[in-house]
Order: structure tokens, then C-alpha cells, then sequence
């Protein structure tokens, strides 16, 4: 996030672009012409008061919102030469390869084992002791390895929500997504396990690209290299955090980060 | 500002508060207690009369039951008319065949239509129709689907049989099972099935490995509770599996099983068909209290999140 980085940044690649992105809950406009490209290997945050589409925004990226009907996005979002709002798109597919970790928990009733191959499992035919490496190396990644290696035939419900969330990130890295879009992944812990989650984050970056939605904006400084302020389902400035939280282009922006808004 | 607003209102509420406890009001106290305790007296009464005829039941079943309850009624056929002894070992073996092939039909079949109804179809046509038609299934008397399966099976194949009880306690298990299973399905979280959909999990792996295994212990109770519904079924079983004086593991064939046996004994002159049918009784309130035992049992982890 220091300057010296900014160089090295420019040099990355775009792994996702959304053009002229539009997002209706029924008749409710709810993103409005959002154009918006997502550094590979990269941390982009978004940030708003509650309602702004931030959270629609990053649900359009895997088309999680193809589940309910009445909701439906209009203009383009490429990812790996293919537009994610083609209808002929294979959703199943799409979703193994940008994964996505949820604000509450979600561990699946099964053991901690399990829940992590669940995902692999979709995909991949692994022998025993392969699918053994990869769940070690999932749950290494997402820091809860020392916590957990004891236990890992116990139900992934018995951990502590900290411990569950780290699961959760554990099984979205499990199934190796090019992007992984996390949701407001602490807004229901502890400042401890936030603090792990905060950590988890800025080491993923080196392998995956991450999109994360917050409500806290320290967290969006701590661990973002771009910043994404979106207001009223406009997207209203979006660039290099350290700019966007210290030399703000727009008005609003510098409101809603200094606290003299809402 | 939002907090600074909710402070004036709150401090230019509190002298208004002040002046009701000034004003306290015995009279109207009074009052309200005394209609409080009639209505808890009324309530008491109602319980007492509704329990005690509960309580006498139960208590001169298990009198009535308890003095007959051998190891003979377990060994011994149904005895004929005016023989002395015998048992229901051909009752409770035709009971145990006819729910247990039922279970084995309605459990599939039920719990298939509630992941149809809670996870695929939804609020379709097809699937609304389907819900209205299982809830009328699930109130209509059970002599009406006895006389159905009488009509359709029986009068076709000429004779009364195992098979035949079988699907009419079916179609009374299976709406139980596919409401119980649909409405535990939809107590799972919706975020629980997106986590599944987001590792690109398609819709069936989603229902039946993260879904249906969340709502287990609830879907389970459903079943357990049908159990206990058509294991005390009699109307059903007179028109289908009737009866059968003696030990048969024929499916095909008329039947013994608990309810008719009991039907049957219960009005005859015989003291000792009388003393069987207590027995009788008291075996099927035992098995649908332990039934509902262990549904409670499932029940208490019904949804693992």
C-alpha cells in the first residue's frame, strides 16, 4: 500500500472489467452504469453507507443473484475473455472459478475435513493422500491449520465463529478461484479474528485477486490496494486506496471518509 | 445528530412519565389483577379437564393392559373362538411388515417430493398445486383412502392382503412427510445454500448433500412422527389388509395386524379375546410413545446451524 508500490501496480493486468453495468431488483435500479476493472493479484475494496450496491456489485461477479428471480443485470463484466452476463454462461463453472466467502459463517454440517473437499471434490478426482495435501495446504493458507489439525474429523459447527469463518475462506481457497470476493467477512467477528482475517487477506494476494466489501473503512485502508466508494448505486470514485482515502477527486468521497456524511 | 435528537425526545418524555406514577391508579390495578386471576382460573380448570380424561385413559389402558402384558401374548397366534390363552404374535408381526414396508415406500417417495416442493419448485403452478393437494391429502379421513385402496386394489385382485394396507397407510404417511420435509428445508438458511452454490456446487449436490444433511434430524422427526401416525391406523387396514387368524408372512394374503385384532376382540364375548385386545392397545400406545420420544430426541438438533 506505500507509494513504492504504485509502479509495480500499474504494470499488473486487468483480470476483470465491468462495462456499463446496470442492476435491477425487479423494477429498482440499484447499480447504475458501473465501469470498473479489477487488478490481478490485487485487494480492491468497496466501500458506501448500507444500500449503496456495494454488496450487489460483487454478487453480479458470480452471478449469485442469478438464484433469485426478479433480479437481473444488464451490460458486461469480462473475465477471461467471456462476458459473466452471457445467459449461455455455465454458472457452476463461473462460481468454481471466482469463489466467494459470506458476512455470516457458513460452515456445511459435515466434518471440517469435508468441508473443505466438498469443493475440490466438484472438480477434481483426487487420490487419498492428494486430497489430504490439499486440505492441509487450504487450511495453512487460511491460517486455522495449528488450530484445527487435531480435530479434523470434528463438525465444522463445533469452531468458534473466528475459526468458522477462516474455515469458510479455507474452502473458497480450496477449489483454487482466480478471484475470490469476500463479502463483509468480519463484520460478525471478534477485532481478534478480524485481525487474523485482515492478515489472511493481505497474504492471499500473491495467488489470488481478492474483492472485498466493508463496512469498516480502516480495514478497506488497511488492506486494499484500490478503493471502490460507491453512493446510491453510482459508483463515485474509484482508485488507488491511498489516494481515494487521502487526496479525494470527488466531494462526496472526502464527506463519507472523513465521517460528515450520514 | 441522530443521537443528540433521540436524547431531547427521551428526557422531554420522562417528566410525562413521572406524572403517571403520580397519579397511580389502585382501583384500575385492582381490578386488573382480579380479572387476571379469573382468567387463570378458567384456564386451570380447562387444563384439568382435558388432562384428567388423558390421564384416565391412559391409566386404565395400562391397568387393563399391564394384567394381561406376557411373554405369551409375544409366542402365541391369535386364539379361535372359545380357546383358552393364545397371543397376538401374528398381530404384531403383520403390524410390523405392513409399517415397516410402508416406511420403506413413503420415506423415498415423501421426503423426494418435499425437496422437490422446497428447493425446485417453489412457488411454480405446479409445485402450489401440488402443496394444496398434499394438505387436503393430509386432513382427509383415513376411512375415505381405506374405501380408495378397497376400490382400486382389493375389488381388482378378489382377495384382501399385506400389500394392500401397505399403500393405504402409504398414502397416509406420505403427506405428513413431504409437509415435514419441505417446511424443515426451508428452515435452512438461505446463506448455507449460496456458501454451497458460490464452490460451484450444482442445484441437486446443493439440496441433497448441503441442504437435506443440514435439516436431517428435522427431516428424520417427520418420518418418525408418520410412523407413529399410521402404526395406530385401524379404518384403513378393516377395508385392505382385514385380518388373518393365523401366522403369515404372505404379503399377498390377508393379514394380522394390531388395530384389526383389536377391532375385532374388543366387542366379541370372549373374556380372554377382550384381555388380548387390552394388551393389543397397550403395545401400540407404547410403540407410538416411544415413537415420539425419539422423534423429540431428533428433534432437538432439528437444523445443524
Amino acid at each position: 500500500m506505500s507509494i513504492t508500490e504504485t509502479p509495480v501496480k500499474t504494470q499488473q493486468k486487468n483480470i476483470l472489467q465491468a462495462r456499463n453495468l446496470n442492476f435491477f431488483y425487479g423494477n429498482f435500479h440499484s447499480l447504475k452504469d458501473i465501469n470498473l476493472d479489477i487488478q490481478e493479484n490485487s485487494v480492491t475494496a468497496f466501500i458506501g453507507p448500507s444500500g449503496c450496491g456495494k454488496s450487489t456489485l460483487l454478487r453480479t461477479f458470480n452471478r449469485m443473484y442469478d438464484l433469485y428471480p426478479g433480479q437481473r443485470a444488464t451490460g458486461e463484466i469480462n473475465f477471461q475473455g467471456q462476458n459473466i452476463l452471457d445467459s449461455n454462461q455455465d454458472l457452476n463453472l463461473l462460481r468454481a472459478r471466482i469463489g466467494m466467502v459470506f458476512q455470516k459463517p457458513t460452515p456445511f454440517p459435515m466434518s471440517i475435513y469435508d468441508n473443505i473437499a466438498f469443493g475440490v471434490r466438484l472438480y477434481e478426482n483426487l487420490s487419498r493422500s492428494d486430497m489430504d495435501d490439499r486440505v492441509e495446504w487450504a487450511l495453512q493458507k487460511a491460517a486455522i491449520w495449528a488450530e484445527v489439525k487435531d480435530k479434523l474429523s470434528q463438525s465444522g459447527l463445533s469452531l468458534s465463529g473466528g475459526q468458522q469463518q477462516r474455515l469458510c475462506i479455507a474452502r473458497g481457497i480450496a477449489v483454487k478461484p482466480s478471484i475470490l470476493l469476500l463479502d463483509e467477512p468480519t463484520s460478525a467477528l471478534d477485532p481478534i479474528s478480524t485481525g487474523k482475517v485482515e492478515e489472511l487477506v493481505s497474504t492471499l494476494k500473491s495467488e489470488y485477486t481478492v474483492v472485498i466489501v466493508t463496512h469498516n473503512m480502516q480495514q478497506a485502508a488497511r488492506v486494499s490496494d484500490y478503493t471502490a466508494y460507491m453512493y446510491l448505486g453510482d459508483l463515485v470514485e474509484f482508485g488507488d486506496t491511498e489516494q481515494v482515502f487521502f487526496k479525494p477527486k470527488r466531494k462526496e468521497t472526502e464527506d463519507y471518509i472523513t465521517g460528515r456524511f450520514g | 445528530m441522530i443521537d443528540s435528537s433521540s436524547h431531547t425526545f427521551n428526557s422531554a418524555q420522562s417528566p410525562a412519565a413521572m406524572n403517571t406514577q403520580a397519579t397511580f391508579n389502585t382501583g384500575i390495578y385492582g381490578k386488573r389483577k382480579k380479572q387476571n386471576l379469573f382468567g387463570l382460573l378458567l384456564s386451570t380448570l380447562a387444563m384439568t379437564i382435558g388432562l384428567s380424561f388423558l390421564l384416565w385413559i391412559l391409566g386404565l389402558l395400562l391397568y387393563k393392559g399391564f394384567s394381561v402384558l406376557s411373554l405369551d401374548l409375544f409366542i402365541n397366534k391369535t386364539p379361535g373362538p372359545e380357546s383358552d390363552g393364545g397371543g397376538l404374535s401374528n398381530a404384531i408381526l403383520g403390524s410390523m411388515m405392513i409399517v415397516g414396508s410402508c416406511t420403506l415406500i413413503s420415506t423415498p417417495i415423501g421426503v423426494m417430493a418435499g425437496i422437490y416442493l422446497s428447493e425446485f419448485g417453489k412457488n411454480s403452478p405446479f409445485a402450489s398445486v401440488t402443496r394444496f393437494l398434499n394438505d387436503i391429502m393430509l386432513s382427509a379421513p383415513s376411512i375415505v383412502i381405506g374405501l380408495f385402496v378397497y376400490a382400486l386394489v382389493v375389488v381388482n385382485a378378489k382377495h384382501f392382503s399385506g400389500w394392500a394396507g401397505t399403500l393405504a397407510l402409504s398414502l397416509i404417511a406420505i403427506p405428513v412427510i413431504v409437509r415435514t420435509t419441505e417446511n424443515m428445508l426451508n428452515l435452512v438458511p438461505v446463506t448455507l445454500r449460496e456458501a454451497a452454490f458460490a464452490l460451484g456446487a450444482p442445484k441437486w449436490k446443493v439440496s441433497t448433500s448441503i441442504v437435506l444433511k443440514a435439516a436431517q434430524s428435522g427431516v428424520m422427526t417427520g418420518i418418525l412422527l408418520a410412523l407413529a401416525r399410521i402404526s395406530g391406523e385401524t379404518a384403513p387396514l378393516l377395508f385392505t389388509a382385514l385380518n388373518n387368524p393365523f401366522m403369515s408372512f404372505n404379503m399377498n394374503a390377508p393379514m394380522a395386524n394390531l388395530p384389526s385384532v383389536i377391532f375385532q376382540f374388543a366387542m366379541s364375548p370372549y373374556q380372554n379375546w377382550v384381555d388380548l385386545a387390552w394388551a393389543g392397545a397397550l403395545l401400540i400406545t407404547l410403540a407410538v410413545l416411544g415413537l415420539n420420544i425419539l422423534a423429540r430426541v431428533y428433534f432437538r438438533n432439528k437444523v445443524a446451524l
